[in-house]
């Protein structure tokens, strides 16, 4: 039975930070590995999936990995402006989640 | 069975830690007290200005439980990135407390300073030759980049901090290190794998953060062997368990496959997080692919500017609905009466919290929903007196501006404060972030040791 289920019931962590001054990073962490894995099946988060909701070009998408051993997920974009310069809009970079929290899943129970 | 413990007390020195659980730590009879100090996150200002991230008293205090048990279980105790930003302003505070304590507490030691900072002359001549690269999404470095930055840091790795411990350093004091190379440092020299060092040294950085409840403001303690590491908080309520160490291998890095520093990049692909006992956590696998040529990191920040804010909030919906033509009726008044400034000279920018203060331009959501909006004001401006006015004159056209359908005449906006102009000071950025080609690290760092 396939549902479409809200990320936030499938991970322990979803946040964002500094990769130094230049790179926001985010990691979305599963709550265990058989949830990992039925994500990844999905193929629902993508680089591309990224760049949509951060409503940037995929050049910006830096790097994208899937980390078997941390049940996680990983994109790292540039950062819009570079760490504490003028247009900030937050120093360390951990408040660039949200628009990750309205990621849908079609879950396989 | 060969093995070396790691004790790491705090994951920024000045945060705090549990005296418990720093005891707990000594307990096990660690090899090396060691803490990071320093970190690019708090933004270009500290390194730029030249003061710290945390207090002289918070710094003081962490420094004195690690200091007096370094000294009665005679351990070495490590500090990298002193001061925040570790450049040599940055330690001579740091060893300035150090030598306070050290009289206080009746306390003698050996102690090693490792410099960190980079003169400019020996960057340009650097530059000349090409042994200068960007790293991550930044320009070519400049002469007049080098020219501009008020300090410029090297980060160095393992190496300085190992040839310290050869010289009989009791106590490392050293500039920006990269952050595991203080953990790293006596297990790579006593012959351990490089690769769960350097892995076991980004953990450790962070306190007890790979842990749960995971903190920063509480102990770590690593025990190395010769194929694996095994981390725990030596606090009892909390526990690493493999999602939390393997978590943290993530954190605050570009990609987790790698770990990237000085010595090269620790390949952790094939790494393996097992649980070892009830709150420890077994860590093998991570291999060092040694760098054949040495590149250091530089970082320098430079004054950019000077900054006047304005703080006030909005409460009036007719207005809210409007905020966007609001905004743009300031910035076209502010550049008409101040067309004899060239728009080079300074920058208005508006931070709307309740529309997209938070995330700028990467905010998705497009509709204000909220009934109340605070406005940051910014100006920023070659000099303060600039800045100052520039601000005033745009704070008091958005005040009394007669937006489209206004009934509200008094005034638009909300002070919390006056006066409601609050200059802020010099802004700096990170205007170097580069890689510099070395033959051999202590071109770049060196030691000078000192009896305390």
């Amino acid at each position: 039975m396939t549902k479409e289920v809200s990320i936030i019931d499938l991970v322990n962590v979803i946040r964002s930070k500094n990769a130094g001054p230049f790179e926001l990073t985010f990691d979305i962490i599963f709550k265990d590995k058989e949830t990992y894995e039925k994500v990844k099946k999905t193929k629902v988060i993508t680089k591309e999936l990224i760049a949509k909701l951060y409503h940037i070009s995929i050049e910006k998408v830096l790097y994208f990995v899937e980390f078997d051993p941390a049940n996680a997920i990983k994109a790292t974009i540039v950062r819009p402006v570079d760490s504490g310069s003028i247009g900030e809009t937050d120093v360390y970079g951990a408040q660039q989640h949200a628009p990750l929290l309205g990621i849908k899943i079609p879950y396989k129970e | 069975m060969k093995e070396i413990r790691v004790l790491s007390p705090v994951g920024m020195l000045g945060y705090g830690f549990p005296v418990k659980s720093f005891q707990k730590g000594l307990e096990k009879k660690p090899h090396v007290i060691a803490a990071d100090a320093g970190s690019t996150d708090a933004g270009p200002h500290k390194l730029g200005a030249g003061v710290g991230i945390v207090s002289k008293e918070a710094t003081k205090k962490d420094l004195t439980l690690m200091l007096t048990a370094g000294c009665e279980n005679k351990i070495p105790v490590i500090i990298g990135s002193a001061g925040g930003s570790g450049a040599e302003v940055h330690l001579n505070w740091t060893s300035e407390i150090v030598k306070e304590i050290a009289k206080e507490k009746n306390l003698h030691f050996k102690m090693a300073l490792i410099h960190a900072e980079v003169e400019k002359d020996y960057l340009k001549n650097k530059l000349a030759e090409g042994k200068i690269k960007p790293l991550g999404p930044v320009s070519e470095l400049t002469p007049k980049d080098i020219e501009e930055a008020t300090r410029i840091v090297g980060v160095m790795g393992v190496h300085s901090h190992i040839k310290a411990l050869e010289l009989g350093a009791e106590v490392i004091l050293a500039g920006r290190s990269n952050d595991p190379a203080m953990f790293a440092a006596l297990p790579i020299r006593e012959g351990y794998n490089p690769g769960l060092a350097l892995h076991m040294g980004k953990i450790l950085e962070c306190g007890a953060m790979a842990s749960t409840p995971g903190t920063t403001s509480d102990c770590m303690m690593a025990y190395l062997r010769e194929d694996y590491f095994i981390v725990e908080p030596t606090n009892p309520m909390r526990k690493c368990i493999p999602s939390t160490v393997a978590a943290h291998t993530l954190y605050e890095k570009s990609s987790p496959l790698h770990i990237i520093g000085p010595e090269g990049i620790t390949d952790v692909t094939e790494c393996k997080f097992e649980q070892y006992s009830e709150r420890a956590v077994k860590v093998s696998g991570s291999i060092l692919k040694k760098s054949k040529i040495i590149n250091i990191k530089l970082e320098g920040a430079s004054k950019v500017a000077y900054r006047t804010i304005c703080i006030a909030g909005l409460r009036d919906p007719i207005m809210i609905r409007q905020i966007d033509e609001c905004e743009k009726h300031v910035r076209d008044t502010v550049f008409t009466y101040f067309n004899d400034i060239s728009t080079e000279d300074y920058k208005l920018l508006f931070h709307i919290y309740g529309k997209n203060g938070v995330m700028g331009t990467l905010e998705p959501q497009k509709e204000i929903t909220s009934y109340e909006l605070c406005l940051i004001l910014e100006v920023v401006a070659k000099n303060q007196e600039l800045a100052n006015i520039i601000c005033a004159f745009a704070r008091s056209t958005l005040l009394h501006y007669s937006y489209k359908g206004r009934i509200a005449t008094a005034g638009n906006l909300a002070f919390p404060y006056a006066p409601s102009d609050i200059p802020t000071g010099a802004v700096y950025k990170f205007n170097i972030h580069h890689l510099v080609e070395v033959d051999d690290p202590d071109e770049l760092f060196s030691i000078e040791i000192v009896k305390v």
